[in-house]
């Protein structure tokens, strides 16, 4: 079994009075695809806020083990050093680009970090100083290889804002793989997506776990309801409903778990509630 | 689509009914200095012209609206003209600011100082508003920590006009940084506030602070800028720069020399903020601009790019603020009020938000444009404000909208300003 990247233990959110997660444990291994599913309010996006930084915690802990032996205590660091140190980074379930700017802009955008190392570094570019020209080389080549992986070469010098909506899609994951995550949280990448669409960004989250050349492998941690997608693909499931950890285990563990049946189709007569091969893909 | 002459006479008709009620009593009635006391005298005709005004004109715009209907693309021809403009207009308007001195009179040289200044100034807050979306209201205030960091350095440490320009530059930063803090989480409508009560708070210290600043009274026999040691005297005398090249000394001389030290320093911050649009520091701005909570989470400090915009803002208003404590050779408090941010502003926005041409025709019709209808007196506000009405109306999006991305793999494309966001602050 591979080992953990992400540790989440015990971790709760309130917000005043209201408890978005209590005490969720779960972990996430390097090299897998790691879904977070649950009914709608059961405290997924929630859950990826406090893992990128955008939600302190009130309680609990958020333990990234990135290869290399480091081990980094995510609940304690700002927003921007978890997409920069500790190299997590994310989607937004409403896609967030910078529509004004073109797609390639947009994946130099991400890649600011290495483009620039320090203040400094970025006003000595002015004047041509500073190896700017060979960062900016590189930075183009990564971008131009993530263009190509999503199928938006074609597309590079126009806006992003202009791009059909499968296409920006693509495009928020691209930038986010841009920044060199180590593991890559999706919130519904599949919403509003085509059946052939879907097909692809299966194909493409397996692509970005495996790695190849050019491409180290990058964990998936995804939050998704299009349960075709979830079932094909993960390697492991989290079922969260209410805030809480309902199920965990393989897709099909937790198909056949009556607490995930129970939460998603509400309580009902024995008879009536199917068992066995519970169909969860029908219900989603 | 057929014009309906009827319901637009009755549309202008109402229109007209309207400016009567408006103007009825406010044109139609003057008040005159009487024997005893004001007496009002009547003009029923000043207000049948704004009526007839009026109406003709609303009856033109639905003219002008049958004939080409709200949405229609603008004829292919227009637009080839008006993109042949755009190409030749930046070389022409260069090589005009460029030969400028040699034939125009003193007068156009004054005005070509001020409006450059003005150009400096929208340049360096464009930094800011255009391409970071920080809305700031208090750009004076840099303005004047340049002017008064210049004058009494200058006059303190008996140092020129070269060695204070960088300090005060470097002054004006340290106070953008200043302002740049608290702000930090403000958005909006709260960091203009904050701005703008940052720049009266700069105005009011200067004017408080007598022991520093001789308050009102301001600071006079400021040194004037020398070339490469060279004074430009209006007597010449020794270590002048008529004595240097054995010439007549001349006053125009030194009007010269300053008109090209503010276009130097002009195309100066236009050069920095042009290359920083290409570079992850300008991107990053835009990329502010466009949607802070991606940024964050594509692992870009946001304090530090928010405070370096401010930071290199304010150091163009430092330059531009020393520039203009050794024109004057006299500063105060005075010239620093809150409409100096708003006029500078307002250029900021009239060019269109980013962009370096439309602040620059901005620059030239606000305070160009000012000065020229300076004969109308009090009309001149108004036109000025029925220019800003016009132009709302026709360019919401200000002169030059539009943004040119900053790298391409194959040819670029200009962005139209309908995808761009204007920034939250």
């Amino acid at each position: 079994m591979a080992s953990p990247l992400l540790q989440v233990s015990g971790l709760t959110m309130r917000f005043g009075g209201l408890v978005a997660i209590d005490a969720l444990d779960f972990e996430a291994r390097s090299g897998e695809i790691t879904a977070v599913i649950g009914p709608n309010g059961a405290g997924k996006t929630t859950v990826f806020n406090c893992i990128t930084g955008f939600y302190k915690p009130t309680e609990g802990q958020l333990t990234l083990s990135p290869p290399g032996g480091r081990v980094l205590s995510l609940e304690r660091m700002a927003g921007h050093r978890i997409a920069h140190y500790a190299r997590v980074a994310r989607t937004f379930q409403n896609i967030r680009l910078f529509a004004g700017m073109t797609v390639l802009e947009n994946l130099l955008v991400a890649q600011h970090n290495a483009l620039m190392p320090s203040v400094a570094r970025g006003l000595l570019a002015v004047f041509g100083l500073g190896g700017y020209r060979g960062l900016e080389r590189k930075a183009i080549a990564q971008a131009k290889f993530w263009l190509d992986a999503v199928e938006l070469t074609e597309r590079a010098d126009d806006p992003a804002g202009s791009l059909p909506y499968g296409a920006q899609r693509r495009l928020e994951i691209a930038r986010a793989m841009c920044t060199n995550p180590v593991m890559l949280c999706l919130d519904e990448p599949a919403a509003g997506l085509n059946p052939r669409e879907s097909d692809e960004l299966a194909t493409l989250m397996r692509r970005i776990r495996d790695g190849g050349p050019g491409q180290p492998s990058c964990s998936v941690l995804l939050i998704e309801h299009d349960m075709g997608v979830v079932m094909s693909i993960s390697d492991h499931i989290v079922v969260l409903d209410h805030g809480r950890k309902i199920s965990d285990g393989t897709p099909a563990e937790v198909k056949a778990d009556p607490a995930v049946i129970k939460a998603y189709l509400g309580e009902g007569d024995e008879d009536e509630t199917p068992g066995g091969d519970a169909p969860v893909e029908d219900v989603a | 689509m057929r014009f309906n002459f009827r319901a637009a006479l009755k549309d202008a008709g109402i229109s007209a009914l309207v400016s009567i009620g408006l103007f009825g009593a406010m044109i139609g009635l003057k008040t005159d200095p009487g024997p005893t006391s004001l007496v009002l005298t009547p003009r029923p005709w000043a207000v049948v012209i704004a009526a007839g005004i009026v109406f003709f004109g609303r009856l033109l715009i639905l003219f002008y609206k049958a004939w080409r209907p709200a949405g229609a693309p603008t004829p292919r021809r227009l637009r080839a003209a008006s993109n042949q403009i755009g190409h030749y207009l930046t070389p022409l308007l260069l090589a005009f600011v460029f030969t400028l001195p040699f034939y125009a009179g003193r007068y156009w040289l004054d005005l070509g100082i001020l409006v450059l200044t003005y150009t400096m100034l929208g340049w360096g807050l464009n930094i800011v508003v255009g391409l970071a979306g920080l809305l700031d209201l208090g750009y004076v205030a840099f303005y004047a920590v340049g002017a008064y960091s210049y004058a009494l350095i200058a006059q303190t440490f008996h140092l020129g006009f070269w060695t204070c320009l960088p300090l005060a530059g470097l002054f004006a930063a340290c106070w953008g940084i200043m302002l740049g803090f608290p702000v930090l989480r403000l958005r909006g409508d709260y960091l203009a506030i904050v701005t703008m009560a940052f720049g009266e708070i700069i105005r009011v210290v200067l004017l408080n602070w007598v022991s520093l600043t001789n308050g009102p009274n301001g600071i006079s026999g400021i040194p004037r800028p020398t070339l490469f040691g060279l004074t430009f005297t209006a007597g010449g005398g020794p270590g002048s720069f008529a004595d240097f090249f054995g010439i007549t000394p001349n006053i125009s001389q030194r009007f010269i020399f300053l008109y090209y030290v503010i276009l130097g320093l002009a195309l100066l911050t236009n050069w920095v903020s042009l290359r920083l649009r290409r570079l992850p520091l300008g991107r990053a701005w835009e990329a502010l601009r466009e949607d802070e909570v991606a940024c964050r989470a594509l692992g870009i400090n946001v304090t530090i790019t928010k405070l370096t915009a401010f930071a290199i803002g304010a150091c163009f208003g430092g330059f531009a603020g020393a520039f203009f404590a050794t024109r004057q050779a006299f500063i105060s408090p005075e010239s620093f009020t809150f409409m100096e941010s708003s006029i500078i502003l307002a250029i900021v926005v009239m060019g269109g938000l980013g962009s370096q041409l439309g602040t620059a025709l901005a620059a030239l019709i606000m305070i160009g444009g000012s000065e020229m209808f300076r004969d109308l007196a009090d009309y001149r506000m108004l036109i000025f404000g029925l220019a800003l009405v016009m132009m709302m109306i026709l360019r919401p999006r200000g002169l030059v909208s539009g943004r040119v991305p900053s790298v391409s793999l194959g040819k670029r494309h200009k962005i139209s300003a309908e995808l761009l966001t204007e920034g939250h602050g």
